[in-house]
């Protein structure tokens, strides 16, 4: 027997008077499951206040943890894709590439940001998951190759922060080719001794992992981001049995020798400030 | 004679062709007059089914289970060729061969994906998806090239790289992307033919050179038909939409830039008449290496990483003026 007896039947309560808690009061960790305020998330960052877990978050908010003061000036974002293929599935390139820029208020799936880290200047090359999967396609080639020629013309160390489903399938061949490409400028700013450094950030899987991501002089990683070539599903598939426990992760990378460290969230601009400093002399040398 | 499904004329045609010679053998009736005559309807339908290939019979085509494979270009095309085994770190991968070998004089290095030619051969060449081993042991040969001065060819035909646990352990990703960070900078020629199938990483991975051909009936994509299907469509049975959505024949790939030629195959695809194939792209390949070898090697090496410098399209909104956050 229950205590109390339902006189009415459903929800009573017309939507207009529903109250709700103001969007993102609240961070509800999915690895854990606890429950905290989102300023605490924020202020841990971005970070589950409980776990650790490392939230994804866009590069706006990897370029306003890293930079200086906040600081910094944004390159190359004028350029925006173009439906070369006229490609269409269930819905078209077109409508893909417009719900992605009103969604994110993106221009595309990275942002390539100039600016300082412990008063040492650094490009910043961000890749932001919230649009199409983070997915590379000509422009994020583009805006890549565009920042290393910059690195070379100022003698700047590079960054390339990737968060990545892979390269996107809506350009086809074009966005194979990015891979090509990429591979070909960094070879030729690690000619002329400008060092770059890769983060893998959750998640990096396909073309973007096999060729910039996994290219760095220095390779590093957030702590449990999913890093692979083929994606987990795909392999399961093919060898139809289950993959083993923290397959393609980021401690995985580290133990089987693809990643120089794991760096967790709240140490990253130190650490970066500090590869910085210890990488100043070969930027002088050549100059 | 294996029939794709878009030849069943032909195959009937053929059908027809053995039991009029048939009757011929076994009686005294005079079948040449027909023979001829079904010999020319067969040529006549063979052209109008091959004048029109969708995206999807060219796939088909790619993978046609008689179509010569690299080591059948490499024993027509070349001389004396010494299979080079092992990466030097791990192992030998059976989906990527190479070596040594002469073409008409000159001392060549040559890499490529191999597919089987039989049941068991197919397994044990992997389907020609190729492991890390494969990647490092190209990579290998390559630099060895480099180190001596001969030229490099490479031969794609693979369904992707090999997407296996213990390929992520030894870093499938890494080895592509390292493949291509180095091909970039080769200080020798590279001539890159897709000879079947180009599925993605797997092909570009020894895919970066100073010239691209595909075959007429090959591909090149970012992905197969098949997996593009299931991911866009959600099912696996919109792969022909997807080979038409990604343009991925010879022709799409050389409108937009992507590849440097196209070379010809016999009418009915380079498996009716591999010999004639081996000979055409014998005679392509030594003359690209003739005006490969006429550019200074430096200039050569600048002119190949500007060339992938270029590729792509997007578009350019005014600038705006630059932010500062």
């Amino acid at each position: 027997m229950g205590w109390f007896k339902r006189l009415k039947d459903g929800i009573q309560t017309a939507t207009k008077y529903k109250k709700e808690a103001p969007d993102g009061l609240w961070f509800h960790c999915k690895e854990c499951g606890a429950t905290t305020t989102s300023k605490e998330m924020r202020e841990n960052f971005f970070k589950c206040p409980k776990c650790d877990y490392h939230v994804r978050i866009g590069s706006r908010e990897y370029f306003d943890l890293l930079f200086d003061n906040e600081k910094y000036t944004l390159l190359f974002d004028n350029l925006v894709a173009k439906d070369i293929l006229e490609f269409v599935d269930l819905k078209s390139y077109k409508e893909r590439l417009d719900t992605a820029r009103k969604k994110t208020g993106l221009n595309e799936a990275i942002s390539v940001a100039v600016g300082k880290i412990h008063r040492h200047a650094i490009v910043i090359a961000c890749m932001d998951f919230s649009f199409i999967g983070g997915s590379m396609n000509t422009v994020v080639g583009e805006k890549i190759a565009r920042a290393i020629e910059y690195c070379m013309a100022h003698r700047t160390p590079l960054l390339i922060i990737s968060k990545s489903g892979g390269a996107r399938m809506m350009e086809a061949a074009f966005s194979l080719m990015q891979m090509a490409k990429t591979a070909a400028m960094l070879s030729e700013m690690a000619k002329m001794g400008i060092p770059y450094f890769s983060l893998m950030t959750d998640p990096t899987t396909g073309g973007v992992t096999a060729s910039y991501a996994m290219l760095g002089d220095i390779n590093m990683a957030e702590p449990k981001a999913l890093i692979g070539f083929a994606g987990p599903r795909v392999i399961r598939e093919t060898i139809k049995r289950d993959l083993p426990e923290g397959f393609q992760t980021s401690e995985f990378l580290l133990e089987h020798g693809f990643l120089d460290f794991i760096v967790n969230r709240a140490e990253l601009k130190d650490r970066i400030g500090e590869l910085l400093k210890l990488f100043a002399p070969a930027l002088k040398a050549k100059a | 004679m294996v029939f794709l499904e878009f030849e069943k004329p032909l195959e009937q045609l053929y059908e027809q062709l053995e039991k009029i010679k048939q009757v011929g053998e076994q009686s005294d009736i005079d079948v040449t007059p027909m023979v001829k005559e079904l010999e020319k309807r067969i040529r006549k339908t063979r052209k109008e089914i091959y004048s029109n290939l969708s995206g999807w019979q060219k796939v088909q085509l790619s993978r046609h289970p008689e179509r010569p494979y690299t080591l059948f270009y490499v024993s027509h095309i070349f001389k004396n060729f010494i299979e080079l085994h092992g990466d030097r770190l791990c192992g030998d991968d059976k989906a990527i061969v190479g070596g040594l070998a002469n073409l008409d004089g000159q001392t060549v290095v040559i890499v490529g994906h191999q597919k089987g030619v039989n049941t068991k051969m197919r397994q044990y060449r992997n389907f020609g998806m190729a492991n890390p081993e494969g990647y490092r042991k190209a990579l290998r040969l390559m630099k060895m090239a480099e180190r001596f001065g001969f030229p490099v060819f490479s031969f794609i035909d693979t369904p992707g790289a090999y997407p296996g646990i213990e390929a992520e352990e030894r870093g499938q990703a890494e080895a592509i992307a390292r493949n291509m960070f180095e091909m970039a900078q080769l200080k020798v020629p590279i001539v890159v033919t897709v000879i079947g199938e180009g599925a993605s990483g797997g092909a570009i991975g020894i895919g970066l050179g100073d010239r691209v051909y595909m075959l007429e009936n090959t591909w090149y994509s970012v992905i197969s038909p098949e997996s593009c299907s299931s991911i866009l469509w959600r099912s696996w049975d919109y792969k022909e939409q997807a080979a038409e959505a990604l343009k991925l024949t010879a022709e799409d790939m050389f409108r937009f830039g992507l590849i440097d030629g196209i070379i010809k195959e016999p009418l009915g695809g380079a498996h009716t008449a591999p010999e004639e194939m081996a000979k055409t792209l014998k005679r392509h390949l030594k003359q690209t290496l003739q005006e490969l070898q006429q550019i200074p090697v430096d200039e050569l090496v600048q002119q190949r990483i500007m060339k992938y410098r270029r590729m792509g399209e997007f578009e350019e909104l005014a600038p705006v003026s630059e932010k500062e956050n």
